[in-house]
């Protein structure tokens, strides 16, 4: 079996599930611009240190894409994680062992994945609307419950998380890894995967076709909510602390890393492998404005640009091809 | 081909009847009887009784909003009647979903073909009833023993079409026969279709005919919903029409001139009788 072959079997589908080149043709030229132009980018500590940028945002894509590809949206992932973080502080402040803890905030992620599902799919409301308002009520509960106040985490083994390494690596890369290569492997192989795509490209179709569309929506915003869980507890890992204001704005970067990978916005299409290069590149241009000293008001200015940017390629590409 | 019912008793003088009776010499597949759908206050179908024998085609014709896709919908699954009772092969059945009807035999080709357009061919030939191979305790799906069985169905459908290929970068010929092959995947018992030349080519529209004829050498059930009436006495044995959601009457269509049962139609159709080919 040839490399490319290979490739194809094991990392996408065919059709809709294929990486566009254009976007590693992007990530290779911002990577060549960047060597070239900061002595600083291609040191080890520069590159480790977008990966670890890049982890907390990436655990919360994963969610993000299967959710975009069904041709729905999440805007609660912020607020998922800071409340997600929020409660394993408190619980092992109050005693509980990590474990347990860590499986609460999860089960809170899927709670909050599952209300927003359920609202969406079988109340048949708009899903921008209901996740902005699960936005706000799960950010306001996490201020109220927390009066505003952050909590220092003094558990070894969760910080240990944020910096232990294994054979050089940090563990927080080794869990991203393994997250996306799960996701690699089940969407293209299960039912699961296929109905994701079914039911962004034509909801109405995969109903008549028989597909539960009501349940798999459901699951699919449930399974974004316990993603978002895990990063919120993985950023708590990395800062050291738990905040009610954690990961505020977040929905940016990670919508803008699943847009640039090439998911529409309009269901359908997108891969997982595409959310890791629309990640890399997002954070490499992050490094490398931070690197060329560039105010991070104006990184915000640059953010949102290439949000529009990959909306609107996506909007012309899909135009394109619906005229055929 | 099957040969054109002939039983006068199931008819009014003329080849024209009120009412949705068994078809001669057929037993009956499908047995509709006395189905009433309402949409809030809107009644859409009125105690229609209509008979679909096995291997028989049936259209069904009407104005726009006489009641023909309710029809076929409540026959689908997709609704299910307010009132009255559906027989399939002389078992009462109640439709709760599209799925309900398919596991029955009943397949569906929707006006908008009902297809994802970002999936390929085998994947929407599959969907909803993937074929999976077990791996340990998990189930995968079997992707590969799909597009084999997709690649013969559109094979055998005289395509020459990759099954990897996007539904949406196909042309509407093709998806169109897209969309038969999923119906006749699995065999069905009887296939509804709704509109089906809505967006064909002459040529194509003759080939989806020729597939219609084939279909009932095989003995699957046909109901033909159409505003093109030549297709109608093209393929149907028998022809419904609907008018404010009543069976306004049936005929045989090969017991007239094309000219002859093309006024029928419209008579019925309309309501008004039509004399030297003028409607009153």
């Amino acid at each position: 079996m040839s490399p490319a072959v290979m490739w194809k079997r094991f990392f996408a589908d065919k059709g809709p599930a294929s990486v566009n080149p254009g976007l590693i043709v992007a990530l290779v030229v911002v990577f060549v611009v960047l060597c070239f132009t900061s002595p600083y980018f291609l040191t080890s500590t520069n590159l480790l240190n977008i990966a670890k940028a890049l982890v907390v945002a990436g655990i919360a894509a994963a969610g993000e894409t299967i959710v975009i590809i069904a041709g729905g949206f999440d805007l609660s992932i912020g607020s998922t994680m800071a409340a997600s973080g929020m409660l394993s502080a408190y619980m092992l402040d109050s005693g509980f062992p990590i474990s347990i803890a860590f499986a609460c905030s999860i089960l809170l992620g899927v709670l909050i994945g599952a209300t927003n599902g359920t609202i969406i799919s079988y109340f048949r409301v708009n899903p921008l609307i209901t996740t902005l308002a699960m936005l706000a009520i799960i950010r306001g509960l996490a201020f109220v419950i927390s009066d505003g106040r952050e909590i220092v985490i003094t558990n070894q083994t969760w910080l240990a998380l944020g910096t232990g390494k294994f054979l050089g690596i940090p563990l927080i890369v080794l869990l991203l890894v393994a997250l996306y290569l799960a996701f690699m492997f089940i969407i293209p192989r299960t039912t699961f995967g296929r109905y994701i795509y079914a039911i962004g490209s034509n909801a109405r179709a995969a109903r008549l076709a028989g597909v539960a569309v009501n349940r798999w929506l459901l699951t699919i915003y449930i399974t974004c909510g316990a993603t978002a869980a895990l990063a919120g507890l993985m950023l708590a890992a990395r800062t050291g602390n738990a905040r009610p204001a954690a990961a505020m704005g977040f929905e940016l970067d990670v919508i803008t890393a699943v847009i640039l990978g090439g998911a529409s916005l309009k269901g359908g299409r997108g891969t997982i492998v595409g959310t890791a290069v629309g990640l890399m590149l997002l954070f490499m241009i992050n490094n490398g404005l931070t690197l060329a000293q560039v105010p991070s008001f104006w990184q915000q200015v640059v953010k949102g640009m290439i949000l529009l940017a990959a909306v609107l390629y996506d909007e012309i590409r899909r135009g394109r091809t619906d005229d055929t | 081909m099957s040969t054109p019912p002939t039983d006068e008793a199931a008819t009014e003088p003329g080849g024209v009847s009120q009412s949705g009776a068994a078809p001669g010499g057929r037993t009956p597949l499908i047995e509709l009887s006395g189905i009433t759908k309402t949409f809030g206050g809107n009644l859409a179908l009125e105690h229609v009784d209509l008979t679909i024998g096995s291997s028989e085609s049936v259209g069904i014709i009407g104005d726009n909003g006489a009641g023909k896709s309710t029809l076929v919908k409540i026959l689908s699954g997709v609704y299910r009647p307010t009132s009255g009772e559906m027989n399939l092969a002389g078992k009462k059945v109640d439709f709760h979903s599209p799925l309900d009807a398919r596991k029955n035999g009943i397949e569906m080709i929707y006006q908008d073909l009902a297809l994802c357009g970002d999936l390929d061919i085998a994947a929407n030939i599959f969907l909803g009833r993937e074929l999976k191979r077990r791996v340990g305790p998990f189930k995968f799906l079997d992707r590969d023993r799909m597009a084999e069985i997709a690649q013969n169905d559109v094979a055998n459908l005289g395509l020459d079409l990759d099954v990897h290929r996007e539904v949406g970068k196909l042309s509407g010929g093709e998806r169109q026969m897209v969309a038969v092959a999923r119906a006749l995947q699995f065999k069905p018992r009887a296939l509804l279709m709704d509109e089906p030349t809505a967006a064909l080519s002459t040529e194509k529209i003759k080939k989806l005919l020729e597939l219609i004829g084939e279909l009932k050498t095989r003995g699957v059930s046909i109901l033909l919903v159409s505003h093109r009436f030549t297709d109608i006495l093209h393929v149907c044995d028998r022809v419904v029409v609907i008018r404010g959601g009543k069976v306004a009457g049936e005929m045989l269509p090969r017991e007239h001139s094309t000219a002859d049962a093309m006024a029928r139609m419209t008579e019925l159709m309309t309501g008004d009788l039509l004399e030297n080919g003028a409607v009153h």
